[in-house]
């Protein structure tokens, strides 16, 4: 019986795609069947009753498993990160004028903060029109967590000044053309299209937000880790491999005409070759320059599933009141985060893997080396727009420092679990 | 409310659940803002398609306190596993809005998963038909040409077709779509 992994139509299913195209899965003698989902909560639900062995996850999902917040979940692991950014926050046409006009210089600034956005907002709630609406994909997308960041960063309360929905990757263009959003926070290329179809402008990407964050994984059931390690290892194997081809510039055009085909995203090949080769369109007519980390799918160590980015996420969720009881952070994202069998599938494979599992986050403004198990690896920067620094060692620190957090969250009790 | 874009099972359910006492309050095809439609129609059940992709935004306002009301997905107790597994194999997810406990949503979902599942049913039946008739034209060409190419009769090619079969361990359709290929290279 061949394995059966899940994906979503995104950009960013690539590394899946070229494994099953390209003979990768062959190569390390395993049978996949892809299969093409229109939900995280299909994977999820197809997951806990076996009809799918592993799948594309948004970073969250198997960590919201794992303390509870998603009860239907099995208890998942991710030994393989997919990709590092691919996101990107658009607004419509009409929002962007309004930016524009109400502060030039803040809209116009790279990376652009909210700011012009929050004089939008100001000026709404003086005139009493209905908040705008932003959306994103899942509750436990880290779409909603960048979003959430980018406005919170401005002083936008994302749970009162906004009001934010979800909306399928695919349909988000057309709830942005029906006037249904007046933005949205998504994975490529629906962004790009929004842009194209002269609906839409780009206002920031991940990559701006937080250089070289985590974005999907490949997870599997516990069970699955635990009853068949050698058919694990054997996928992540062919999954470091696949994401070391992808990231190949020379490859990006093929990955793209890979993409195109409806059996994996269906959409038109120039559109998705845009932001994978790194040239992304901003806004009508707009500057093309060039973003050659938009998609990160190898090299900084992007597959490296780290448990302090693990912790991010869990500290979002702590910071947006989605976990509303204080827990042992550290502990939660090592149940899900399983660096130790992604360090057994690069060894075997000759790739050089990171020899610790934490890193502090917004401390390198540009290149920089690690020192992994096969010498050296070349690493990209880690900084966040705003400045901040996320020292894994002090989670309530961080959070204690974050402005408008969940009210609910217990710091002293949330201290004494992380000391 | 029934979120499904199959309109003809949609219609089926509907259908199905008013005799067994429930009221529709809307049946929708998953094309717009499930949200809104859900804050105005305020049902305390919506059945959905698993291939509708708003099965997220439903997802999402479950988690959302300053909203109201709040579906939840059926089954977040885990513990009615074979109902879980029937459900996510017929395709359908029930999501409970009004605090109603799952022993009344169960015959709802239960309707649901048994109407779905003949639709499935329905159209693998269909799909058999397809190939089965498709079978018969292939294997009636491949005769034709093993008889040409052989000089044989009728029943000779046959038997030739469906021994090359057995001894192949394939189906005669299979055999007889390779002769038909292989015979078109030449």
């Amino acid at each position: 019986m061949p394995l059966r992994l899940g994906f979503i139509p995104l950009s960013d299913c690539a590394v899946l795609a070229v494994a099953a195209e390209k003979g990768f899965f062959l190569r390390h003698g395993v049978e996949v069947v892809l299969s093409r989902e229109v939900s995280w909560a299909n994977i999820r639900d197809k997951i806990a009753v076996g009809a799918l062995d592993g799948a594309q996850m948004l970073a969250g999902m198997p960590l919201a498993a794992a303390v509870g917040i998603d009860p239907v979940a099995p208890p998942l692991v991710t030994a393989f990160s997919l990709d590092l950014n691919g996101n990107a926050i658009t607004v419509s046409t009409a929002l962007w004028t309004r930016m524009l006009a109400a502060d030039r210089a803040a809209a116009l600034t790279r990376p652009t903060t909210a700011a012009a956005l929050r004089r939008v907002i100001d000026d709404d709630r003086q005139r009493r029109r209905p908040p705008l609406r932003f959306a994103m994909v899942y509750p436990f997308a880290t779409h909603n967590y960048e979003l959430r960041y980018w406005l919170a960063a401005a002083g936008i309360d994302p749970d009162t000044d906004v009001q934010l929905t979800v909306v399928p990757p695919p349909r988000m263009v057309e709830a942005l053309e029906q006037g249904a959003i007046d933005g949205f926070c998504v994975g490529e290329p629906w962004n790009s299209l929004a842009v194209h179809r002269g609906l839409g402008r780009i206002v920031v990407t991940k990559y701006e937000i937080w250089n070289n964050s985590p974005e999907k994984v490949f997870a599997v059931t516990r069970t699955f880790a635990e009853q068949q390690p050698a058919l694990h290892q054997a996928l992540l194997r062919a999954l470091i491999e696949a994401a070391a081809w992808t990231d190949t510039p020379d490859h990006r055009r093929d990955v793209a005409r890979i993409l195109a085909d409806d059996r994996y995203v269906g959409a038109p090949e120039p559109l998705l070759a845009g932001s994978l080769t790194g040239h992304l369109l901003r806004g009508p007519g707009g500057d093309g320059a060039a973003l050659p980390d938009f998609h990160v799918f190898h090299r900084y160590a992007a597959n490296f599933p780290w448990t302090s980015h693990a912790m991010w996420l869990l500290a979002q969720m702590l910071r947006w009141g989605q976990l509303a009881s204080p827990i042992d952070v550290g502990a939660a994202a090592r149940r899900v985060y399983r660096p130790d069998l992604y360090r057994d599938a690069a060894g075997a494979v000759g790739v050089a893997a990171p020899e610790v599992d934490l890193k502090s986050e917004g401390v390198h403004a540009g290149p920089w080396l690690l020192q992994g198990s096969r010498g050296s690896i070349a690493m990209g920067s880690d900084l966040f727009f705003d400045g901040r620094v996320f020292d894994p060692g002090d989670v309530t620190a961080y959070l204690a420092g974050s402005a408008l957090r969940a009210p609910q969250i217990d710091l002293d009790a949330l201290a004494a679990l992380n000391p | 409310m029934i979120v499904d874009e199959n309109a003809a099972r949609a219609a089926r359910l509907a259908a199905t659940l008013v005799e067994c006492g429930c009221e529709i309050a809307a049946r929708l095809t998953g094309r717009g803002d499930l949200q809104d439609k859900v804050n105005e129609v305020q049902p305390d059940v919506i059945i959905i398609a698993m291939e509708c992709a708003d099965r997220d935004t439903l997802e999402d306002m479950s988690r959302i306190t300053r909203h109201q009301p709040r579906p939840t997905v059926m089954f977040v107790d885990r513990s009615d596993s074979e109902s879980i597994r029937a459900a996510v194999h017929a395709g359908v997810s029930a999501y409970v809005v009004a605090g109603l406990s799952p022993e009344r949503v169960r015959p709802i979902l239960e309707v649901a998963i048994a109407r779905f599942n003949e639709f499935q049913a329905l159209r693998r039946e269909l799909e058999t038909a397809r190939s089965s008739l498709e079978d018969r034209k292939v294997i009636e060409r491949a005769k034709g040409i093993v008889m040409k190419r052989r000089g044989l009769a009728e029943d000779e090619a046959f038997r030739l077709l469906r021994k090359m079969a057995m001894d192949r361990k394939m189906r005669l359709a299979d055999v007889a779509r390779e002769v038909v290929a292989t015979a078109e290279l030449l």
